[in-house]
């Protein structure tokens, strides 16, 4: 009795100490904030910001290749001497952008804007956590994401041009300033912005690690946590074990660039001059790299997929389908994405007997990734489906994962990618599998988990219209990219007039701009709808899609700390929606089962005994804090 | 090809401007409805989202097909090389199951959308499980996995095996932004040895004169010839930065690395004259094209390949003269003791001076296309 009472008492002193913290001002509570929720919304407008600058500069890039002739002038206040005499675009003002566009998007908003968002915002409120690990760490993770942002931002005003070599700045091409303009100041920003951006996801992931294993709420079993937290676990796992490894990459190319070593130079001979370098491997480089960069294509996807599992189960009124198997998926997903970077390495002359070896290991990873698609249409089936405009995002990601994700089965064959390798049929794939799939699962995210971060309701007709243009606009921009694939056309080519039967895809060209076009336009019903509704949105309710996870019991406007008392247990798993015997069509996580003896199942009787345990172990949470 | 254009921007359109309408519309209706019992997930444009689905899966597959149709005289034609003709009938075979894959499990997400779309007293099946459906749908992926890994993989083993003894020798150099061709010469048909450090202006290759395998290695910067029906071994290298050779017609794609030759071998199936008849486009020419990002002049960097059958190509190469012919300053670097040999390769300077040749770079005029 005694130290209950205690304890109260010292929760309520760590409630007033938190208050402090309210009254540090402005500056503390907004910008160099600790507070998981705050940090979240930093990420999400960083994210957001980043986005249309991303999708900006692929628009100036589809205008080349859709309206080749086009004078384009009239970017000159804009781009100045990037637009040459004869009012074109220069070619490698062109490579710049491809290469910009590339970076920002993988990097800056799908990684930074959908794990930096979600994995923040999320993982304390669905675990049952009043904050992150390290609420300071995860204060720096932002911080060295924005400064990587600004190098990153600034390398485009430079006279010698950003980065220019592809996002995956393969040497000798980024080592050589004399190679091209990029290579030089700018490729040197873009490897110090890179560092910074690596220190802040490594930052954000041990954060979102420690708080998953050890801040759970009472109860908060791994097999009852929600999917979106085993998406962000797995994630930040991939994360923390391969982005080391592209640090290591720019650090090498860092020496090769400035400190004359030859990890990857060897015989060159460039600008009438023969360099010294022998013995370094320039295939060294792309290994290195692609350990990173698979993973990463699902360091972006799998959040997508988490927040996909929640609304697609939180909307059809049902659990989701194969909880268990969805689980186990990402973990062979997770364990078989470091074992198959050299899918992306094919045709570079590495040994043939490899080639084979990682064609087996790619296929392999295409049946975890079915069973997820899978899992999701059967969730559909038999539901009660309320097309709320996340619900609809989640389902466009569905068919975008599958539409996107078959064409990888051939991509992966080895025999096949000899001829598509670096065409149109590979950028097809990759926008579709892991750029759209990727941006639904983080406009499903947003427009599912606004109220909870902003305490307000986005308009969702304005939703509707967003997502249809979008999910239209996509296809139409990508789909016909196979067929230009097909017809043998390269990528990262500024014109293809030196391409065989370039003609007769000039239209196909301009339809994809012209569609690229609208669809980026159409993203403008989405910013304005997000930034009014921020200030002047309907005020939201506890609980709008009366959803069964942690965080829909927190205070609407949750404050620091997030629960006011105690934070909730937690008796089930996430998905009792629609369940047979129950009056409502959803039973929260922190409803115990001795509540609900009419829609319990029978071996979920003979947990009711467990609740004291669970009850009992309040005493230990809340000296966690303390501490 | 421009009514593509229209006809797809108009269904764009259409459909955008048809949910706009169709869901203000009714949302308003709905404004009313919430203010009376609060906030309810389900608004008046629900049927009107489903509805969508089902659209899109329609109008969506119906554009799929058609696109497919109206672009596929474009595609590449029935590939010109031997391994080639195999790659293209497994890649047609898994577009099938893809394709098959593809309208499956994207019309049962949007038939499922739409047939279970929200009613007021329908309550959703709480089905949460069945292990024998996962069995199953883990099961036949994986098999059709292992049949296209296993046929892929015999393949593969194909092309990349050990080029023929009787191969005939091509050497692909790339660099920022054109092609340097080399051939084995019409004497020892070997290369000689390369160093990067002996390159120059017109020693682009870095040819090494103290290897008598180079006297007779004569080259060509404008165009790449190879025999038809003989297996033909590129031998591929890069001067400056990653350069990628890619033969379309061919489906040849091999990266070209500094400092890490590379090769690919196959046999080509149809001249440059067949080709022009069957596309009926008297001036057609193979091209090889970088696929590898390189620079500025990428997109430009391209060279023009010639496939004769194996008597012109023979022909063609006994007409063309060895570097060392045409730059006969080059003697100076071979060493005392070969000198007897290279000086053979050495015509009498009234001789060279009105030849037309194939060797030097970027000028080269002989042509030998009939
Ligand atoms: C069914 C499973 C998949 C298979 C078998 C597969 C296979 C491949 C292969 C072989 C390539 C290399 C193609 C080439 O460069 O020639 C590739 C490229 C790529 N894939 Fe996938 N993929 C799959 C799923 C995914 C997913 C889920 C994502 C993203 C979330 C993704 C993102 C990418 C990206 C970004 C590239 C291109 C990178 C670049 O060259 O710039 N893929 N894929
Ligand atoms: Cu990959
Ligand atoms: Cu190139």
């Amino acid at each position: 009795m005694e130290t209950a009472e205690l304890h109260v008492h010292d929760v309520h002193s760590h409630d007033e100490h938190e208050h402090e913290h309210h009254e540090l001002g402005f500056i503390r509570k907004y910008i160099f904030s600790e507070d998981h929720k705050t940090i979240a919304k930093q990420y999400l407008i960083s994210g957001i910001i980043w986005a249309f600058f991303g999708g900006a500069l692929s628009i100036l890039f589809r205008l080349q290749l859709g309206f080749p002739g086009a004078k384009l002038e009239w970017l000159r206040p804009i781009l100045g001497g990037w637009i040459n005499e004869s009012g074109k675009l220069d070619p490698e003002f062109y490579l710049a952008l491809v290469t910009m566009h590339g970076t920002i998007m993988v990097f800056f908003v799908l990684t930074a804007g959908l794990s930096g968002t979600f994995s923040n915002f999320l993982i304390p409120l669905q675990v049952g956590a009043r904050d992150m690990a390290s609420g300071f760490i995860n204060m720096l993770s932002y911080w060295f994401f924005f400064v990587s942002s600004v190098l990153m931002f600034s390398s485009l005003f430079i006279e010698t041009g950003p980065a220019s070599g592809g996002w995956v700045i393969y040497p000798p091409l980024s080592a050589l300033p004399q190679a091209m303009p990029g290579s030089g100041l700018g490729m040197t920003l873009w490897l110090l912005s890179m560092t910074f951006f690596i220190i802040s996801s490594l930052m954000g992931g041990i954060n979102y690690i420690c708080t998953i294993i050890n801040l759970r709420t009472r109860g908060m079993t791994f097999t009852k946590l929600p999917l979106t937290i085993w998406a962000f676990f797995l994630t930040a796992v991939l994360g923390l074990l391969s982005f080391p490894v592209l640090l290591s990459a720019a650090l090498l190319l860092i020496f090769d660039r400035s400190f004359g070593t030859s990890f990857y130079l060897s015989e060159i001979y460039i600008n009438g001059e023969a360099l010294p370098n022998v013995g370094g491997s320039a295939i060294l480089y792309q290994h290195l790299f692609w350990f990173l960069g698979h993973p990463e294509v699902y360091i972006v996807l799998l959040p997508a997929l988490g927040i996909t599992s929640e609304v697609i189960a939180t909307n059809s009124r049902k659990p989701i389908f194969g909880y268990r198997a969805m689980i186990g998926s990402m973990m062979g997903i997770t364990a078989l994405a470091f074992i198959v970077w050299a899918h992306h390495m094919f045709v570079t002359g590495m040994n043939p007997f490899l080639g084979s070896v990682f064609m087996f290991l790619t296929l392999i990873i295409a049946v975890p990734s079915a069973v997820k698609a899978f899992n999701y249409i059967t969730t559909l089936w038999k539901g009660n489906i309320i097309f709320t405009p996340a619900m609809l995002f989640s389902i466009g990601l569905v068919s975008m994962f599958i539409s996107g994700g078959l064409t990888g089965i051939i991509l992966g064959n080895s025999a096949l990618d000899i001829n598509l390798h670096d065409t149109y049929f590979v950028v097809a794939h990759f926008h579709l599998v892991m750029g759209a799939a990727s941006f639904f699962g983080l406009m499903a995210g947003v427009y599912h988990w606004f109220p909870k971060m902003f305490g307000k309701m986005m308009n969702r007709t304005a939703g509707y219209v967003h997502f249809w243009c979008t999910f239209v606009g996509v296809y139409l921009v990508f789909f016909p990219m196979h067929y230009i694939g097909i017809a043998g056309f390269p990528r990262r080519y500024y014109a293809w007039t030196q391409v065989n039967g370039f003609e007769a895809f000039a239209d196909m060209n301009m339809f994809i701009s012209i569609a690229a076009i609208l669809t980026f336009t159409s993203q403008m019903v989405f910013a304005v709808n997000f930034f009014y509704s921020i200030f002047k949105g309907k005020a939201a309710p506890q609980n709008p899609w009366n959803s069964n996870t942690l965080e829909w019991t927190a205070p609407v406007n949750a404050g620091h700390g997030n629960w006011v008392g105690e934070i909730p247990a937690v008796y089930r798993w996430a998905y009792d929606y629609s369940k047979p015997g129950s009056a409502t069509d959803f039973i929260p996580q922190n409803v115990p089962y001795s509540a609900t003896p009419e829609s319990n199942l029978p071996e979920e009787n003979e947990e009711i005994a467990t609740e004291k345990e669970i009850d009992g172990l309040l005493e230990a949470q809340n000296e966690s804090y303390n501490r | 090809m421009n009514y593509i254009i229209g006809l797809l921007s108009a269904v764009f359109l259409v459909l955008a401007i048809m949910i706009v309408n169709k869901s203000m519309a009714l949302s308003k209706g709905l404004q009313r409805n919430e203010e009376e019992d609060g906030y309810s997930p389900v608004d008046g444009a629900n049927k009107n989202n489903a509805l969508g689905m089902l659209l899109f899966l329609v109008l969506g597959s119906i554009g799929a097909a058609w696109s497919f149709k109206v672009s596929q005289p474009d595609f590449l034609p029935e590939a010109a090389s031997e391994h080639g003709l195999k790659t293209d009938e497994m890649f047609w075979t898994s577009m099938a199951v893809i394709t098959f894959a593809f309208f499956v499990t994207n019309a049962l997400l949007f038939y499922f959308a739409f047939r279970y779309q929200w009613k007021k007293d329908r309550v959703a099946t709480f089905y949460p499980v069945n292990h024998k459906l996962e069995i199953i749908w883990t099961i036949v992926p994986a098999i059709v996995m292992a049949v296209l890994v296993f046929t892929g993989w015999r393949t593969w083993s194909e092309i990349t095996s050990q080029a023929p003894s009787n191969a005939v020798v091509v050497e692909l150099t790339g660099k920022q932004f054109n092609w340097l061709v080399r051939y084995p010469g019409n004497d020892d048909n070997k290369l000689g040895e390369y160093d990067w450090r002996l390159i120059d202006d017109n020693n682009q290759w870095g040819m090494k004169f103290d290897d008598e395998n180079s006297f007779d290695d004569f080259t060509s910067t404008s165009e790449i010839h190879i025999p038809k029906g003989v297996p033909v071994l590129l031998r591929i290298r890069a001067r400056d930065v990653l350069h990628s050779v890619y033969l379309s017609y061919q489906r040849v794609k091999m990266d070209a690395v500094p400092g890490m030759p590379t090769k690919f071998w196959f046999k080509a199936t149809k001249t440059t004259e067949e080709m022009r008849a069957e596309l009926q486009k008297p001036d057609f020419n193979y091209k090889l094209n970088c696929t590898e990002v390189c620079g500025r002049g990428h997109f430009g960097m391209a060279l023009t390949l010639v496939v004769d059958e194996p008597e012109d190509y023979k022909k063609w190469c006994l007409e063309q003269k060895p570097f060392l012919t045409t730059n006969p300053d080059y003697l100076a670097k071979v060493p005392e003791k070969l000198k007897a040999k290279a000086s053979k390769y050495i015509v009498a300077p009234e001789a060279s001076s009105d030849s037309t040749t194939a060797s030097i770079g970027g000028t080269s005029t002989i042509v030998t296309i009939k």
